[in-house]
C-alpha cells in the first residue's frame, strides 16, 4: 500500500515535472463543468461542445500554431469540488483560462478565487450577479435574466396582459427569476397577483396553479429549469386555466416540450436563436455560426444541440479571438483583449465587450419563441405598434 | 374561498395521495417479510417508468408496461440474489445501508444508461389537458388509473397475504424468521419473493404515476421520501392502511398551499412524518402492541 502510494506521488511528480516542457507548445484552458449529477443537462453538451471545438482548433493547427489542451474536470455541480478543481487548475495546471462552471452557485463560489489568482475565467452560468458587480477577470456567456424578464413583460403589454401569477422553483436559477420579475414588474405596470415557490422536485403542482388561478391572473410565469416547468403548463391546462402561460428561457430544451404535449401548445418563452436556426432569415448575423454548430455537433454526437452546449461554444470562441487579438498567450494581455472584443457573432448572441459590461451581450440576443405544434417557432415581433 | 375552489383542492390532493400512497404499498411488502424499509423502493418506480417508455417505442402501451414490469422484477431479483442472500443473519441496520447503496447504484446507472432527459408515457386516456370536470372541479383521467390501480393492488395483496399458503410464508418470516425455518419455510427464498413482489408493484407504480409525474433517473429519490412518510404514517406493513394515510398527507398538503405559501408544502408533510414519529411510531392506523414486538 505504502509502496503503492509512493509509486503514485513519484508519478505525479514526473507529470509536474514534465508539464512546463510541454507547456511552451500548447495553451492550456482548464474547464470545471457539471457533467454529471444534477446539472448534467448543461455539464454534459459544455464538456462535449468543448471537445469537438479544441479537436477542430488542434486539426486545423491551433492558435498561432500552438496547440490547445484541453482539462476538464466533473464538478458534478457541487461549488465545493468547483472550488478545488479551480485552485487545481490554477496552481497546478497553470491554465491560461478557466471555462464554466456551469451553474450560478459554482461560479459564484470561485469569482473570487479567480480574481484575487488573476486568472480568466469565463463563465457558462446565467445569473447576473456574475459579472455584476463587474470582476476584472471574470466574464460569463449566456444572456441575462433581466433581459429575459424584460422580453416577457413587453410580449404582456403587447398582448394587453396586466395581471401576472408568478411561479418558480427554489433553486438557484428561480430565484434569480423571482427576484427580477418582482424588480422589474412596476417599471412595466405588471401587477403580480400571486408568487409562489414550489419544490424543484414537485411531482404534481395542482394546488399551486389553483390558487394562482383563483388569484384572478391573467398570465402564469414560470421560471424554473426543472421537469416542473411542464408539470406547471399540464395541470394549469387541466384545470381550466386558459390564460397565456410564459415560460423562462429555461424551457429552451425541447423534451419539456414533448413531456407537456398537447398542454405546451401556445406557450411563450424567451430564448437564444440557436433552437429556431433553421427558421431564421438569411439576413440574421447569427444564422451561419447557429447552423454550423448545430450540423457539427449533431452529426458529432447524434444528438440534438441544446442552447447550454452554445455558452461553451460562445467562451471557447471568445478566448480564441482574444489569443489572437492580443497575439499572445499571456494572461493580462487575453484579458484585456476580451475586453476590447467588438461584434464577435456566437451562439447566444452577438458580444460586445468592454470594462463595464463583461457579458457583452444585449437584448436583442432574446427571440421570442412560441410552441406550435410541438415544435418551436419564432413569435411574430409585438413591433409593429411601436412604429409610428 | 368557494365550494367548486374547495373541491378543486380537494381533487389536487386525491391526486398527490393516490401518487405517494401506490409508491408506499411497495415499502410495505418488503417490510412484511423482512422487516426491513428498502430505501431503493424509489429506484424500483424509476426503473419502472423507465423501461416502460423505452419499450413503449416498439411496443403496445399494456405490452409495454407488463414488460417493465417483468423486467424490474427481475432486477428486484438479481439485485437481492447478489447483495442480500449471502448473509447470515444480517442486522437490520446493515441491509437498510445495503438497500441505500442499491438505491445509489441504480440510480447511477440510470444516468448511464438513460442519460439526464426527462420521459414519460403516454397518458393512459385520453391526452395531457382531457379532463373529467364536474362544474368548475377537475380531474386528470389519469388520477382515476392511479385509484383504481391502487385499490386492485391492496385488493390483491391482501388476499394474497391472508389467504395463500405463499403469502402466510412471507408473513411468518417477518413475524419470526427462526420459528419460520423450523416449520420448514425458506426464509431465504421469500425474502427474494418479496424483492420481486415489491419491484414489480413498484415498476407498476412507474408506469401509472408517470404520465402525471415524469419520470427522470433521480426521480426515485423524491417519490420514496414521500412514499416512506406515507407507509410510516399508516403503519408499517399495512397496504390499506397505506392508501388512507397517503390521501389524508395528499389533501393535508393541498390544503395547506391554500393558506400557506406554497414553498412550505413540504414542511407540512415532513412535520407530520415527525410528529408521527415521536407520538405514534406505529402508524395512525397500526397496532401498538405489534409495533412493540418487532425489532424496527
Amino acid at each position: 500500500m505504502k509502496a503503492c502510494r509512493m509509486f503514485a506521488v513519484l508519478l505525479l511528480t514526473c507529470m509536474i515535472m514534465a508539464a512546463p516542457a510541454l507547456a511552451k507548445e500548447t495553451i492550456k484552458v482548464g474547464a470545471i463543468l457539471a457533467v454529471t449529477g444534477p446539472a448534467s443537462f448543461l455539464g454534459a453538451p459544455e464538456a462535449k461542445t468543448l471537445e469537438m471545438m479544441v479537436e477542430d482548433i488542434n486539426k486545423k493547427g491551433g492558435i498561432r500554431g500552438s496547440k490547445i489542451e484541453l482539462i476538464i474536470k466533473d464538478s458534478g455541480a457541487s461549488p465545493e469540488k468547483a472550488l478545488s478543481f479551480a485552485k487545481q487548475l490554477i496552481e497546478e495546471d497553470k491554465v491560461l483560462a478557466i471555462i464554466g462552471p456551469s451553474t450560478s452557485g459554482e461560479t459564484m463560489k470561485i469569482k473570487s478565487v479567480a480574481e484575487e489568482a488573476k486568472a480568466i475565467l469565463i463563465s457558462c452560468a446565467a445569473a447576473e450577479v456574475i459579472v455584476n458587480p463587474v470582476a476584472k477577470y471574470v466574464f460569463k456567456t449566456p444572456q441575462m435574466d433581466k433581459h429575459a424578464v424584460i422580453k416577457i413583460f413587453e410580449q404582456m403589454k403587447a398582448m394587453k396582459l396586466s395581471k401576472a401569477g408568478v411561479l418558480s422553483s427554489n433553486t438557484g436559477f428561480g430565484k434569480a427569476g423571482k427576484e427580477q420579475i418582482e424588480k422589474l414588474a412596476p417599471e412595466y405596470g405588471i401587477q403580480i397577483v400571486a408568487n409562489e415557490v414550489y419544490d424543484k422536485a414537485a411531482t404534481d403542482l395542482t394546488a399551486e396553479v389553483t390558487k394562482v388561478k383563483a388569484s384572478g391572473a391573467e398570465a402564469i410565469i414560470n421560471w424554473s429549469i426543472e421537469p416542473a416547468q411542464s408539470i406547471v403548463i399540464k395541470n394549469a391546462r387541466q384545470i381550466g386555466f386558459k390564460g397565456q402561460i410564459f415560460q423562462s428561457h429555461g424551457f429552451g430544451n425541447i423534451e419539456y416540450v414533448k413531456a407537456a404535449g398537447e398542454a405546451a401548445e401556445g406557450v411563450i418563452f424567451p430564448a437564444g436563436k440557436l433552437l429556431v436556426a433553421d427558421t431564421l432569415p438569411d439576413s440574421d448575423p447569427q444564422k451561419a455560426v447557429l447552423i454550423n454548430y448545430k450540423k457539427d455537433y449533431e452529426s458529432k454526437f447524434k444528438d440534438e444541440a441544446s442552447t447550454f452546449g452554445g455558452h461553451a461554444y460562445d467562451a471557447m470562441l471568445i478566448l480564441t479571438k482574444a489569443i489572437e487579438k492580443a497575439n499572445s498567450t499571456d494572461k493580462e494581455a487575453v484579458r484585456n483583449a476580451i475586453e476590447g472584443l467588438k461584434g464577435v457573432v456566437g451562439t447566444a448572441g452577438v458580444f460586445n465587450f468592454s470594462a463595464q459590461d463583461h457579458n457583452g451581450l444585449d437584448i436583442n440576443a432574446f427571440e421570442m419563441l412560441i410552441v406550435k405544434k410541438g415544435k418551436f417557432a419564432v413569435l411574430a415581433a409585438p413591433e409593429t405598434k411601436k412604429k409610428k | 374561498m368557494n365550494i367548486e375552489l374547495f373541491f378543486q383542492y380537494l381533487a389536487a390532493g386525491v391526486t398527490y395521495g393516490t401518487i405517494y400512497a401506490i409508491v408506499a404499498i411497495g415499502f410495505n411488502i418488503i417490510y412484511n417479510t423482512t422487516g426491513i424499509i428498502n430505501f431503493a423502493q424509489g429506484e424500483f418506480v424509476m426503473l419502472g417508468g423507465m423501461t416502460a417508455v423505452t419499450l413503449h417505442a416498439f411496443l403496445p402501451l399494456p405490452a409495454a408496461i407488463l414488460s417493465a414490469v417483468i423486467i424490474t422484477m427481475i432486477i428486484g431479483a438479481l439485485i437481492e440474489i447478489t447483495f442480500i442472500r449471502w448473509l447470515t443473519s444480517p442486522s437490520v441496520l446493515r441491509m437498510i445501508i445495503i438497500t441505500i447503496g442499491i438505491s445509489i447504484f441504480i440510480r447511477e446507472a440510470a444516468l448511464h444508461i438513460w442519460g439526464e432527459a426527462v420521459r414519460a408515457l403516454p397518458y393512459f386516456t385520453g391526452t395531457e389537458v382531457t379532463v373529467i370536470s364536474a362544474g368548475d372541479v377537475h380531474i386528470s383521467p389519469q388520477v382515476l388509473w392511479v385509484i383504481g390501480i391502487s385499490a386492485v393492488t391492496v385488493v390483491l395483496l391482501t388476499f394474497f397475504f391472508n389467504y395463500t399458503l405463499l403469502g402466510r410464508q412471507m408473513r411468518a418470516c417477518s413475524s419470526n424468521r427462526d420459528a419460520a425455518r423450523l416449520c420448514g419455510i425458506s426464509a431465504k427464498n421469500m425474502v427474494t419473493l418479496s424483492f420481486v413482489l415489491s419491484a414489480g408493484i413498484g415498476a407498476l407504480a412507474g408506469c401509472v404515476v408517470s404520465p402525471i409525474t415524469y419520470v427522470q433517473y433521480d426521480s426515485g429519490t423524491g417519490l420514496a421520501i414521500k412514499g416512506f412518510t406515507v407507509a410510516i404514517l399508516g403503519g408499517l406493513g399495512n397496504s390499506t392502511a397505506a392508501i388512507a394515510a397517503g390521501l389524508i398527507l395528499g389533501i393535508l398538503e393541498s390544503f395547506s398551499v391554500w393558506v400557506m405559501p406554497t414553498a412550505f408544502k413540504d414542511v407540512v408533510s415532513i412535520s407530520i412524518l415527525l410528529l408521527i414519529l415521536f407520538v405514534r411510531p406505529s402508524g395512525i392506523f397500526g397496532s401498538v402492541e405489534a409495533s412493540r414486538l418487532k425489532e424496527f
